[in-house]
């Protein structure tokens, strides 16, 4: 079970959290001016890394607020956690 | 007297405390403090089980949980059946029943033994080779038979009985061992102020030190100085020592899974204890002092009973005051076979020789087995051992300088004890995705870098020796260095002879060469096909012996060879300690309304609905389902019913953008919603599929309460808090769940209204003052209450919301109104039917994350203008706008009596060639009582250009005639809305 | 008013531990920025924590932190009303979302020497004194359930349930303190 440091909370179980997949992917809009590729992409397409992956996490049963996680995927090791409209951080 | 070959002093078990236990239905008796192996060992007893695939008849090998071969079943009554454990784990208790496993029909005279006879026919892979012709054989005659012949024990029948319960803890240091090293390290933590946990897999803590008989430690013997450090380390708050307990799994983050048996060692358990308890570490630091396991030698005919790891048998002696026979023949490639050989010569034990396969052994115990006048061979080996049950004799060869070994001489000798040396047990640093760094000297892996806060001390990093294990500052006396070690396959003479490697899954050297010679290259690959490591040991014992087989058959170094993946568990875990107390009425949360005590009293029938119970229908004595539910959709039509609708979620929406917010959300307008009035809204993801549906009313203009359907309470909130924090945070709205927080009574029917008006306060319930689709605050029963006027059934309704607290008393004072209307209280089956009748959808039945608005007939629903909503630009896809699509229709059966299945396949044809398409498939189906027929809603593609076509629903018993009709069945006009 | 643990006895094992049911409580969920609840605090009367998972109480009153902008408030049984009112009133020109959950959750307390070992059987976090010290308080899980917990007092903690888990809940604490029945 991972331990993820909630930027509010401090460590806490991977139990009290939702995955929301990779983050810093921005919603196209508005619709009129979003191809079907563009859209397509936003909804469909994602990485998946060996390694470090970028992500958003929810903190369900505990504060409620959703945040990034920088997490290597191999090793599980979470590089970093921000907020979820702060830039990347600088890790590896 | 327990036991011919228990020594007269010495040991830790309690000669004073006789136990009396059985195997295979024979009485025997043990001492307290010892195993089953033990009190086996002392009663003469070396057969302790058959050998998985040849059946041969196999004795105690080790000491520990490395034991490949003594596998036994504990029976404590009905339920109470263990099967595979270690008989050198199995702790005696008075009255203790075990058994012997894979025997038909005793260990002694096994009729499967045959299989050894064709050993030459069965080699490594001869299932892949064999079974594969004629085809048809296979499912009737081979694995069948095969089947009758797997597996390793037997399955337990019956419930379990037992209680298991988990804990989670938390430490600073997490010590997985308590043996020198380990406990060292618990006491250089504890005098950190850390909170130690100190874990270790045996009924006594103390590892090596329970049976170490030379060296003195701080002036003392080890078992002295090992009771002075437990009793310090336990007068500790901050400290837990755990006997009996298992760390089997190393996770991600320090976090370390522990098995504790908590009663399986007391003849009379308390009741209130639970049978294993499962923990859950956190550590900040773990600590692994996992020790080492001694490695077997490969020769031909390794595998007799009698003969055992040189150290384990010293352990017996040491620590059981067991002698392990009368006449050894010591097999040493390392030193600590021959402080074995003193230590059992000196409990009066016939050494008969000494043979080690190395040129000199020049360490300090070799030369006092020589000095003390013990028969040492060098350079000789063992090419061979006669006896069936039990060994009598080995055939001693010499290594010539080639390598080759010449001549025999016969050895007469009840016990052969071998000594390849030791593997450090690097299991859980493995786990813990440690790298593993090849130790030539050693012949064994030892731990690397690890990306974890875990360190490896002892001899389960390679460091050998009390005062390795216990550090500078203790002082260790007369610990000698031992050197030597031996990993692969010992030369012989005998190409036809079989070296066991892999004890528990049967697997020689020749069957790994033999994988090489047919083009097998990956050790991944290798230990598939020929299952070695694979058995319940995982290869504690075998897996070094057999990559060195492998490497030096492929003429390629060990490091390269690779290591095969070590998985949890470390030994097997029980289901029950996984499970915990999550079974029964514990297995998930039963939800249940404020309402339910009433509708248990009634004697309704429950459905589970996600974690919800709810009642189903309400029958009357002598109804079945069927009848019930014809009797209470007919009394909601005519008169009305009550029905309690607590589980749908409910989201209170609060804040300046509250109405902004809802209309990015939903695909409906809200801004120009009243307050006071409602509407239907309708969900998408992202995809533009339908994922929830409920209706939003408007209690003041920044104030709306959302309901959402019962399964999709959670995840909508989750979807709106998403959305609020990471797409529109410059909107002012905040979210609560108020799911939990009201009642909710349906109260529809064209006596709905005379129902609640005498109840009602504060609220005019008329058709002009309260229309359909609008909301109210007031009171009913004197509970404050808000009133939605909403229907799910077509007839007039309302949803009375109350205070959970209240909602019992709200809904009796309601139910006595409904009497008196002869109304009836209806359960989901009847709510389902009277929807069906309308046209109505349920999200999850008729949408199945694969349907957008359109194909519903709701694209009405969606707000005229509005520039964007969730899913809003998915709805103009090519293949969302493209022809074809399924759209919501009726069926009605040609036979008006017939219900169709529901999730049946629609076609065109009556008999369509196998592999047609279908076009689309039925999602509810009903009988309904307010037509006097069935009814079907079905996904149909093109369904709304079909109606009046007849299509088919192809059944077992032969296709059915459907006619396509529009969704709505009843009253489409909508005229009883109003009552 | 009837309450989800209505009539459960409570479990007590002398100088050990003690598992007992609370009665109706009025609650509400705060929910604004730092402002809003500073303001929100003085009407309540008593201070919403800006410390996360910290709880302010009273002898009557508490405020739970329960996320950056959200607060559990509890106020004696009946008080609803008024406090509404009293909220409302002095956040008229705030941005900010009351809404009231008197019956939404049911709650009980684990307290004595064995309070922090029963919690554990079913609940993941350091429940140390160290690490979960008097007046910390946060939503997590029990077994499958989730909680609000509240060390309310130094050997005893309050949990905050929601109605329909309430008999789960209590269930498993049953079950998981057989264990401690015997010494």
């Amino acid at each position: 079970m991972l331990l993820i440091a909630c930027p509010h909370c401090g460590p806490r179980d991977e139990a009290e959290f939702v995955c929301g997949g990779q983050t810093h992917i921005a919603r196209p809009g508005p619709p009129e001016t979003t191809s079907d590729a563009q859209w397509a992409r936003y909804l469909f397409e994602r990485d998946n890394p060996k390694g470090l992956h970028l992500e958003r996490w929810l903190h369900r049963h505990g504060c409620g607020q959703w945040f990034n996680v920088a997490r290597d995927t191999l090793t599980h090791e979470v590089k970093a956690v921000y907020g979820l409209l702060d830039t990347r951080p600088d890790v590896t | 007297m327990t036991g011919a070959f228990r020594t007269t002093t010495g040991g830790r078990i309690d000669r004073a405390r006789p136990l009396s236990f059985r195997f295979d239905g024979r009485a025997f008796t043990g001492c307290a403090g010892d195993t089953l192996a033990s009190a086996l060992l002392a009663n003469g007893v070396h057969l302790a089980g058959r050998s998985f695939k040849y059946h041969r008849p196999r004795g105690i090998l080790a000491a520990g949980a490395e034991e490949p071969n003594a596998l036994v079943g504990i029976d404590r009554g009905p339920g109470r059946y263990a099967p595979n454990l270690r008989a050198t784990q199995v702790e005696i208790h008075d009255g203790l029943v075990a058994e012997s496993q894979n025997r038909t029909p005793s260990l002694r005279f096994d009729i499967a033994a045959l299989a050894d006879f064709a050993a030459p026919l069965i080699p490594a892979g001869f299932y892949y080779k064999t079974f594969m012709q004629p085809a048809g054989w296979w499912a009737k005659l081979y694995e069948p038979r095969i089947r009758a012949a797997a597996g390793l024990g037997r399955a337990p029948r019956g419930a379990d009985p037992d209680r298991y319960t988990q804990r989670y803890a938390h430490c600073e240091t997490l010590v997985v061992g308590a043996g020198p090293a380990g406990i060292a390290a618990a006491r250089a933590a504890a005098a950190r102020g850390d909170r130690v946990i100190l874990c270790d897999e045996q009924a006594e803590p103390g590892g090596s030190l329970l049976a170490e008989t030379r060296a003195r430690i701080d002036g003392l013997c080890a078992q002295d100085w090992l009771a002075a450090a437990l009793a310090e380390l336990a007068a500790e708050p901050r400290v837990t020592i755990l006997p009996r307990t298992t760390a089997f799994g190393y996770f991600a983050q320090n976090f370390v899974a522990l098995a504790e048996r908590v009663t399986d060692h007391l003849a009379v358990p308390d009741p209130n204890l639970p049978r294993e308890r499962l923990w859950q570490v956190r550590a900040r630091e773990v600590v692994l002092a996992t020790g080492a396991i001694e490695r077997p030698l490969v020769f031909p005919e390794n595998d007799r009973p009698g003969i055992m790891l040189a150290d384990s048998a010293r352990t017996y002696l040491a620590r059981y005051g067991v002698k392990p026979g009368c006449r050894a023949l010591v097999l040493a490639a390392h030193d600590d076979a021959y402080g074995a050989a003193l230590d059992l010569a000196a409990a009066g034990m016939e050494i008969a020789l000494i043979v080690d396969p190395r040129p000199a052994a020049d360490g300090e115990l070799p030369r006092r087995a020589m000095a003390a006048g013990l028969p040492v061979r060098m350079s000789a080996t063992v090419v061979g051992t006669r006896g069936r049950l039990r060994v009598h004799e080995a055939h001693v060869g010499t290594i010539g300088a080639d390598g080759g070994v010449r001549g025999v001489d016969v050895v007469s000798c009840d016990t052969l004890l071998m000594s390849g040396g030791w593997t450090p047990s690097v299991h859980l640093h493995s786990q813990a995705r440690g790298k593993l760094a090849f130790r030539a000297d050693l012949q064994a892996f030892v731990p690397g870098a690890t990306p974890q806060a875990c360190r490896s001390v002892g001899a389960c990093a390679g460091e050998f020796g009390l005062q390795a294990a216990l550090g500078p500052a203790t002082r260790v006396e007369d610990d000698p260095v031992r050197e030597g070690g031996f990993a692969g396959a010992l030369p012989h003479d005998r190409p036809r002879a079989r070296a066991f490697v892999d004890f528990q899954n049967d697997v020689t050297a020749k069957d790994l060469t033999l994988a090489l010679r047919e083009g097998f290259r990956s050790i991944e690959h290798v230990k598939r096909y020929t299952t070695n490591g694979m058995a319940t040991d995982q290869g504690k014992t075998s897996n070094i012996n057999a990559l060195a087989i492998v490497a030096a058959a492929s003429g390629r170094a060990i490091p390269e060879v690779g290591l095969t993946s070590f998985r949890q568990p470390y030994t097997p875990v029980t289901f029950g300690a996984f499970a915990g107390t999550s079974r029964g009425e514990l297995f998930d949360p039963v939800r249940t309304t404020p309402i339910h005590g009433w509708a248990v009293a009634q004697g309704a029938i429950f459905e589970d609905v996600g974690q919800w119970k709810r009642a189903h229908h309400f029958p009357r004595p002598g109804e079945d389902m069927h009848a019930a539910v014809r009797r209470e959709c007919a009394a909601v039509r005519a008169r009305a019913g009550i029905f309690d609708a607590s589980t749908l979620g409910k989201i209170e929406v609060v804040g300046r953008d509250a109405a902004e917010f809802l209309e990015r959300l939903y695909v409906n307008s809200w801004k120009k919603l009243e307050p006071g009035r409602c509407r239907y809204g309708i969900l998408l993801n992202e995809a533009g599929f339908v994922i929830d549906d409920g209706v939003i009313g408007r209690l003041a203009p920044d104030r709306f309460h959302v309901t959402t359907t019962t399964g999709g309470a959670a995840r909508v909130l989750s979807m709106m808090e998403d959305y609020v924090q990471t797409e529109w945070p410059d909107l002012q709205i905040w979210l609560t769940s108020t799911t939990e927080q009201w009642a909710v009574i349906a109260v529809q029917g064209p006596k709905a209204r005379e129902i609640l008006a005498p109840l009602t306060e504060g609220i005019d319930l008329s058709r002009d003052a309260f229309a359909h689709m609008a909301v109210r605050e007031g009171r009913v029963a004197g509970v404050p209450a808000r009133l939605f006027r909403v229907s799910f059934t077509g007839e007039l309704g309302f949803e009375v919301n109350v205070p959970a607290g209240q909602g019992r008393a709200v809904w009796e004072a309601i139910w006595e109104q409904a009497r008196r209307h002869d109304a009836v209280a209806y359960g989901t089956e009847t709510m389902h039917v009277l929807r069906a009748e309308k046209g109505y959808i349920i999200v999850g039945q008729e949408t199945d994350g694969t349907v957008v608005p359109d194909d519903l007939g709701l694209g009405w629903a969606i707000g005229k203008g509005k520039r964007d909503f969730v899913g809003k630009r998915s709805l103009s896809r090519p293949d969302i706008a493209a022809p074809g699509r399924k759209q919501l229709v009726g069926l009605l059966s040609a036979d008006p009596g017939h219900v169709l299945d529901e999730g049946a396949q629609i076609v065109a044809m009556r008999d369509p060639p196998p592999g047609t398409p279908a076009l689309g498939h039925v999602t509810s189906s009903y009988w309904s009582a307010t037509l006097g027929r069935s009814i079907a809603l079905a996904l149909v593609a093109d369904g709304r250009a079909r109606h009046g076509q007849t299509l088919f629903a192809p059944m077992p018993g032969g296709a059915v005639p459907v006619a396509v009709t529009g969704p709505v069945f009843h009253d489409p006009e909508g005229r009883s809305l109003d009552g | 008013m009837a309450d989800a643990l209505e009539g459960r006895a409570p479990i007590v094992w002398p100088d050990r531990l003690r598992v007992a049911a609370l009665p109706p409580q009025a609650r509400f969920v705060f929910r604004g920025d730092a402002e809003a609840a500073a303001r929100a605090g003085d009407a309540f009367g008593a201070t919403l924590p800006m410390t996360p998972c910290r709880a302010a109480a009273d002898d009557a009153r508490a405020a739970l932190w329960l996320g950056p902008d959200e607060w559990l408030l509890l106020a004696p049984p009946g008080t609803e009303d008024g406090t509404a009112r009293d909220i409302a009133a002095a956040l008229a020109d705030l941005p900010h979302a009351l809404a009231c959950v008197s019956d939404r959750h049911a709650a009980l307390t684990v307290s004595g020497p064995r309070a922090e070992t029963l919690l554990a059987a079913g609940c993941a976090l350091d429940l140390d004194p160290r690490a979960f010290p008097q007046g910390m308080c946060t939503r997590s899980l029990l077994a499958k359930a989730e909680i609000v917990l509240w060390r309310h007092q130094p050997a005893s903690f309050r949990l905050e349930v929601r109605r329909s888990f309430a008999a789960y809940v209590w269930d498993f604490l049953a079950e998981a303190a057989r264990e401690h029945a015997s010494a």
